[in-house]
């Protein structure tokens, strides 16, 4: 990579549970740089107690997230160029989850809220069973496969600001997958999907401020499968169920 | 939070709002149109069941949406919880239903 003259003002938050502080760095800037780069560049050449999350860097892990300016970013596939505001950069650990060290958060949370939500498969077949094909053009496998890409980076749980002001409501990711299991085919376990997501962190909770969908790296929409979580919710009351 | 149970009758609230508002303000501007003083009004609304029913049905979804709503945001912006979060709500229902109860007495009696 070419190396340009001047150094990026990149200030990094160091600390851990009980509180911190940023720290700034002096960062060579470089032509083509993404986020984590710069911070790789700072644990490998500045301070290596700098603890942060990383393992891909292609975008597929989803461990990598930070916010950045402010803004929740995948740092592996956010260009520096592109986020730098008057050649400086903020580096933070993902907003709305505990911090462990640095830029590194407690995961268990978001994951525990997606087993709340009942995002995780229940099988409707036996492996003694005939696989038995899915219908690739059917209605609610292609509003499934509209969120099947996420890579759980907890990018829209950090950038929710409901989750910000409901510690109990279990956040976009986990009402998407819980979505996109209710119209899984091979998913048995539709109504106790719909019990899980009627309940106190469900998906009621939701203000429809669309947080979550601006920032998902993968352009997912997490907002509209909550819209649809809602509509199957008040059609299975309609029901009688 | 805000689970199924208040969630639909907030939503219920408001479709119920919906048209009495557009009612309300439809009868309003025909009122103004009209020319019709207060005197006038109220000898159309004192008596009737039906201008009784009409806004006292406002005035208790009102209550509900508004109460419900409220809850919402002192649950997520003032961390409000439990029995004071309840204490809140309920308290949000009665004087708004007492305040739009007593208005719709008072013009309709």
């Amino acid at each position: 990579m070419s190396v340009t003259t001047h150094q990026l003002e990149v200030s990094i938050w160091r600390g851990g549970a009980g509180g911190g502080e940023f720290e700034r760095f002096g960062v060579p800037a470089q032509v083509n740089q993404t986020v984590l780069d710069v911070v790789s560049w700072v644990q490998q050449n500045t301070d290596p107690t700098l603890t942060y999350r990383y393992a891909c860097r292609v975008g597929m892990c989803g461990s990598c997230a930070m916010m950045v300016n402010g803004e929740p970013r995948w740092t592996c596939r956010t260009h520096v160029s592109k986020v730098t505001k008057d050649n400086r950069l903020e580096i933070a650990p993902l907003r709305n989850l505990p911090v462990i060290k640095d830029l590194v958060t407690d995961m268990d949370p978001f994951f525990d809220k997606w087993v709340a939500a009942e995002s995780v498969h229940h099988p409707s077949m036996t492996r003694r069973d005939p696989i038995k094909p899915v219908a690739t053009d059917s209605l609610a496998r292609l509003v499934a496969n509209d969120g099947i890409e996420c890579i759980n980076c907890a990018v829209c749980y950090s950038a929710c600001d409901t989750v910000a002001g409901n510690d109990a409501y279990f956040g976009p990711a986990a009402l998407n997958r819980a979505w996109t299991l209710y119209n899984d085919e091979k998913d048995a376990g539709q109504q106790d999907i719909l019990d899980a997501v009627s309940g106190e962190g469900g998906c009621h909770n939701c203000h429809s401020q669309g947080g979550c969908s601006h920032y998902c790296p993968n352009e997912l929409n997490p907002m509209d499968a909550i819209a649809g979580l809602k509509r199957a919710t008040v059609k299975n009351w309609l029901r009688g169920k | 939070m805000l689970t199924f149970r208040l969630y639909m009758l907030q939503r219920i609230t408001a479709l119920i709002m919906a048209p009495l508002v557009i009612g309300h303000i439809a009868v309003m501007i025909f009122a103004v149109q009209g020319g019709l003083s207060a005197a006038e009004i109220l000898g159309r609304t004192q008596g009737s069941l039906w201008w009784a029913i009409f806004y006292g049905t406002f005035a208790l979804a009102v209550s509900i949406h508004a109460a419900i709503g409220l809850r919402t945001i002192a649950f997520e912006m003032a961390a409000l919880k439990d029995g004071a979060l309840d204490f809140l709500s309920w308290a949000v229902f009665v004087l708004f239903a007492a305040l739009g109860l007593g208005a719709v007495f008072a013009v309709t009696a």
